[in-house]
């Protein structure tokens, strides 16, 4: 398989002092990378690098096409009329945003919204929708993209099971068509279900597949305080974590 | 009844005059929906209110107002944004002292005793003065307002909905928004004529109050707050022709008459809280 994302020797930030510094990691077409890090620790830096929003001070990027991002579903106003097929539609923007939607468009859109589970509810206002079928709702707009390589910002923070088990297979499904997915988390012990983890701590801690990166020594260097370590148990069971999440209120 | 009706279309004055304020909701009924959506009503009435000096100077040179307008929204833009650089005051004041730097050299450029007493006409607006040349600008630049609004629809409303995913889509949120801010100076450069410095405001803000949130899409939102305007404006024009009042603050007196009757309706029409939804 063929690399669909690379990164060698990234340093990212806002203008002043980098805020990321020294990230190299490499995936495939068609495999899954968790990324892992405490608040602040740079996985949006990262995101925003490898969309290109941020002029990258060190090192180098190289991308098949352009990715598609998936934000949480908290940043998106409820109040604005737009249904679910309509932000679904708007991943159909990139190079002809001053012209109309064409057909093709919206049979795009539509099958976007289907394809995630919301048959039925394509002509629903966004604010109407919980906030699992919103986060959906984003999900068909990336989808729409047809891009390569997507990049998922917690997509199954505070996500209804039903929309879970949704996305879990929506996952699976763009996995076997050979797109590489990039999915930020809190969720340790989630993390060991992909290919491969890359933690953070305003610079790399560490990349590889989880049996081999997700050991006390490097969890604690990604997450320090901010982080339960459970111990390796008898039997071979792996060590446990669980990453303590602040909110902002 | 009939006389009623026709009587405002009788003279060529009025019938200019209804032709301006049906001009004036085309452009900005339309175009408030994105003032709400952006909320962008505070340097809306700063944009009005910093033209004045060019409005001043237009009027003592004899020239056309819309000249002076689109003139003085381009300095009062310009001196905003240089003074909005300093973070340490922020950019809220630095409009404020602009802005009310402005209006004061405009009023004394007005005030001036060899000036042309024409300070009131421009502070409020006078439908009726409206000159067919005048009329001929103002569609011209309404067509380009309309166009760029039509062009500018799908990128308004990704960077409206979600500006962080917009930008991730490819588009310049910064840059949507700067483009909407030239349609809004445009749209008050046409606007002032008929609503004058301090009345202009009513017609880029009630239209999309009157409507609210009772249509499902921005393009719906648009069309009713282009009726609303037209509407309001037809109302304030026959009101002032049959009560003798002044155009201009009749018209913004119908337009805030529409906004307050819409947001009475959408609180006594609004339902309960839904229930959540199954997933």
């Amino acid at each position: 398989m063929s690399a669909a994302l690379a990164v060698e020797g990234l340093s990212a930030g806002y203008g002043g002092d980098p805020v990321l510094t020294g990230v190299s990691f490499a995936a495939e077409a068609g495999s899954t990378v968790c990324v892992l890090g405490p608040n602040g620790g740079g996985k949006t830096t990262l995101f925003r690098a490898l969309l290109g929003q941020l002029p990258h001070t060190e090192g180098d990027i190289r991308l098949q096409g352009h990715p598609a991002h998936v934000a949480q579903a908290a940043h998106a106003r409820l109040d604005f009329p737009v249904s679910a097929l309509d932000v679904a539609l708007m991943g159909s923007l990139a190079g002809r945003w001053w012209l109309p939607a064409r057909r093709s468009d919206r049979e795009r859109a539509r099958a976007a919204v289907e394809r995630v589970g919301l048959a039925g509810l394509e002509h629903t206002p966004y604010g109407a929708l919980s906030g699992g079928q919103r986060q959906r709702v984003l999900i068909a707009r990336a989808l729409v993209q047809d891009a390569q390589v997507l990049l998922l910002d917690e997509p199954l923070a505070g996500v209804d099971p039903a929309s879970a088990e949704t996305i879990t297979a929506l996952f699976a499904d763009l996995r076997a068509e050979g797109r590489t997915l990039l999915v930020s988390s809190h969720d340790v012990e989630g993390a060991r279900a992909f290919d491969s983890v890359l933690c953070l701590n305003r610079g790399q801690v560490a990349f590889g597949p989880p049996a081999e990166v997700l050991d006390a020594r490097v969890l604690e260097a990604t997450y320090g305080h901010e982080l339960i370590v459970i111990p390796a148990g008898e039997g071979g069971r792996p060590v446990r974590a669980v990453a303590v999440q602040h909110h902002e209120h | 009844m009939i006389d009623f009706l026709t009587g405002p279309l009788e003279s060529g004055i009025d019938r200019r005059a209804l032709l301006e304020v049906v001009l004036l909701g085309l452009l900005c009924g339309p175009l408030s929906f994105w003032v709400r959506s952006f909320r962008l009503a505070y340097p809306s009435e700063s944009l009005a209110h910093g033209l004045l000096p060019g409005l001043v100077l237009a009027s003592l040179a004899g020239a056309p107002l819309i000249v002076g307008a689109a003139g003085g929204v381009a300095v009062a833009a310009v001196a905003v944004a240089i003074a909005s650089r300093d973070r340490r005051i922020g950019s809220d004041t630095a409009t404020a002292v602009v802005v009310s730097g402005a209006f004061g050299l405009g009023g004394l450029l007005a005030l001036r005793p060899d000036a042309p007493a024409r300070l009131e006409e421009l502070l409020f607006g006078d439908p009726l003065g409206v000159s067919a040349a005048d009329l001929a600008a103002a569609g011209a630049l309404a067509l380009a307002g309309g166009a760029a609004l039509a062009v500018l629809h799908r990128p308004l409303t990704a960077v409206a909905f979600d500006a962080g995913g917009a930008g991730a889509l490819g588009l310049r949120p910064g840059r949507v928004r700067l483009a909407l801010l030239l349609v809004l100076a445009t749209a008050v450069a046409v606007a002032v004529q008929g609503l004058g410095s301090l009345l202009v405001l009513a017609v880029l803000v009630a239209p999309a109050m009157a409507v609210g949130d009772r249509v499902r899409s921005p393009g719906r939102a648009m069309a009713a707050g282009a009726a609303v305007a037209v509407g309001a404006g037809v109302v304030g024009l026959y009101s002032s022709f049959h009560l003798g009042g002044a155009a201009g603050a009749s018209v913004a007196l119908a337009l805030c008459a529409a906004a307050a009757g819409g947001a009475a309706l959408g609180r006594l029409r609004r339902p309960a809280a839904p229930p959540p939804r199954a997933a």
